[in-house]
């Protein structure tokens, strides 16, 4: 009965069947639904912030109003040098992300392909990965002083032992049927690295890399908040001592705005180097 | 005439973990002749691909050897192609690259590894999908394409291990009859496993047939259906009866292997 219904549908009851289906699991929504969805979040935010601040139901001390904030935020454009303090966070971002990238991505690859590897490296590598970055600041002012290795070297040891991990993972994951197949056809163990594993493992590479990116940025801004002269963490505790939480919020949100475009970025570039695997 | 390949006294036995020890393979010995076409028939889980992944070097036999054109067997090499059940073509490589990777892996020049992948890919009637990714093609499709990746290599032997095993009836007989096609042609030598009954002995011009587990080869049978083959050679009155003594043998295995579990 069921199926006659759906041959020859009721011209009433075919308009209605879309809505119907939009509450069911893993429907697909619409492009432009989703942009409306998404933009639609903010908005709420920014009114419920409004409302509270605005309406006097938050003493302004404790929490600034998206109008003040803005004010504050155009006053450290213009006055206290904030694109400078941008260009530092980003700069120790990268620095320090680039350089944990350049030795964990070779390593994961080693520890993924070779069992021997994995068994020397995969014990030191895991326990590593549980010391908390921000932990060694008091020992990497001692060592590196408060200059910049200091800054890089926080992010660089919040994010080496997590990239070497989830490499070597993907890595080993490596479908076994492709490498039976390559060695069929003749490939050495070297041409079964370079020309099964990696290129099967470089999308989830690409991916963990914009992962750890992520994390990276909540290394620096506690990196920042000691012992720095610049940079957006420094900025906020500059602000707290002053009481300042339009600023605060100002930096955090220019926070997240720099991490919304970078991830954006990174997923556009990892699209387009691996169209293949989104196929 | 010396064998191209002889299987001696191999068998298998898997250890698990634990220590159990199960006998997949009873000692086989083996021989296919250059050229020639060897289905080999048994009901699932006898033990027929494990003999074959240990022809292509894939598996270690716990006793006996494998010798190739009177060389011993010691892993694989582009000497065996293999075309396996599952799709293993590279999805990060095109059917072009795929069909080169070989010939890649080995440092033929690059002008003849264009050459001969458009070659195969002609003679699997892939043309016009040269720069399609393997999710961009079908089931069957890309099953022509690992045909015409291990045919480039120019190995001495092919080793097919139920090739298409995962595809719908219709294609598996188009299937059938372009690999047959080819074989008439080029006159490779072929060892082939399936559980098809129409299938092994279409194809064949021998069909081993196995036991059930642990594997043995428990009789073989010579095809002589005249070549080129025919798709309407399956109803003549040679290949029934062939389809019914096979069936015979292979449903006493399967109960066998029924009763076994």
């Amino acid at each position: 009965m069921n199926q006659a219904m759906s041959a020859a549908p009721a011209p009433g009851r075919q308009e209605r069947r879309p809505r119907r289906r939009a509450l069911a699991p893993l429907e697909p929504v619409s492009a432009r639904t989703r942009v409306a969805l998404g933009v639609g979040f903010f908005v709420l935010f920014f009114v419920v912030w409004a409302f509270f601040t605005l309406g006097g139901f938050v003493s302004p001390t404790f929490l600034a109003s998206p109008i003040t904030m803005a004010k504050e935020g155009w006053l450290l454009f213009t006055e206290f040098g904030f694109l400078h303090d941008i260009g530092m966070t980003v700069w120790r971002v990268l620095g320090g992300f680039v350089m944990a990238a350049v030795v964990a991505v070779p390593l994961g690859i080693a520890m993924g392909a070779h069992k021997g590897v994995e068994a020397f490296l995969e014990p030191f590598v895991s326990f590593c990965r549980y010391l908390p970055a921000s932990a060694f600041i008091p020992l990497l002012i001692l060592w590196a002083g408060l200059g910049e290795l200091q800054k890089l070297l926080v992010i660089f040891i919040g994010s080496v032992f997590q990239i070497i991990l989830m490499v070597a993972v993907t890595v080993g994951n490596a479908r076994k049927d492709l490498v039976e197949a390559a060695y069929t056809l003749g490939a050495s163990s070297s041409g079964i690295v370079r020309r099964v594993l990696i290129p099967g493992a470089a999308p989830d590479i690409a991916e963990t890399l914009r992962l750890v990116l992520g994390w990276a940025w909540t290394y620096v801004i506690v990196a920042e908040l000691i012992g720095s002269a610049s940079g957006i963490g420094h900025m906020i505790t500059d602000s707290q001592a002053l009481l300042n939480t339009g600023q605060i919020i100002f930096g955090i949100i220019v926070i997240g705005l720099i991490g919304l475009v970078s991830d954006f970025a990174f997923k556009t570039v990892n699209r387009r180097l691996f169209a293949w695997s989104a196929l | 005439m010396n064998p191209l390949l002889s299987i001696q006294a191999v068998s298998r036995t898997f250890v698990s973990p634990k220590g159990q020890a199960t006998q997949a393979l009873l000692p086989v010995d083996f021989d296919v002749q250059e050229n020639d076409f060897v289905t080999i028939l048994g009901p699932s889980g006898c033990g027929k691909s494990t003999m074959l992944r240990i022809v292509a070097g894939l598996d270690h036999p716990t006793s006996g050897r494998v010798l190739l054109g009177g060389q011993p067997v010691e892993g694989p090499g582009a000497d065996r192609g293999m075309v396996f059940q599952s799709y293993t073509l590279f999805p990060w490589l095109t059917v072009e690259q795929n069909i080169r990777f070989g010939l890649r892996e080995r440092g033929v020049p690059e002008g003849a590894q264009k050459e001969r992948a458009a070659y195969f890919i002609a003679k699997v009637g892939l043309r016009g999908f040269e720069q399609h990714f393997p999710k961009q093609l079908s089931g069957g499709m890309q099953q022509r394409t690992a045909i015409a990746r291990a045919l480039a290599n120019d190995p001495r032997i092919l080793l097919m291990d139920e090739p298409f095993g995962a595809l719908d009836n219709q294609t598996r007989v188009l299937m059938q009859e372009l690999l047959l096609g080819i074989w008439e042609a080029e006159r490779k030598t072929v060892m082939f496993v399936t559980h098809d009954i129409d299938e092994a002995i279409f194809m064949a011009n021998r069909v081993a047939v196995f036991s059930a587990r642990p594997g043995r080869i428990k009789s073989e049978i010579a095809v002589h259906l005249p070549h080129p083959r025919h798709y309407r050679v399956k109803t003549s009155p040679e290949f029934m009866e062939l389809k019914a003594r096979l069936t015979e043998e292979i449903r006493a295995e399967s109960m066998a292997a029924d009763e076994a579990h």
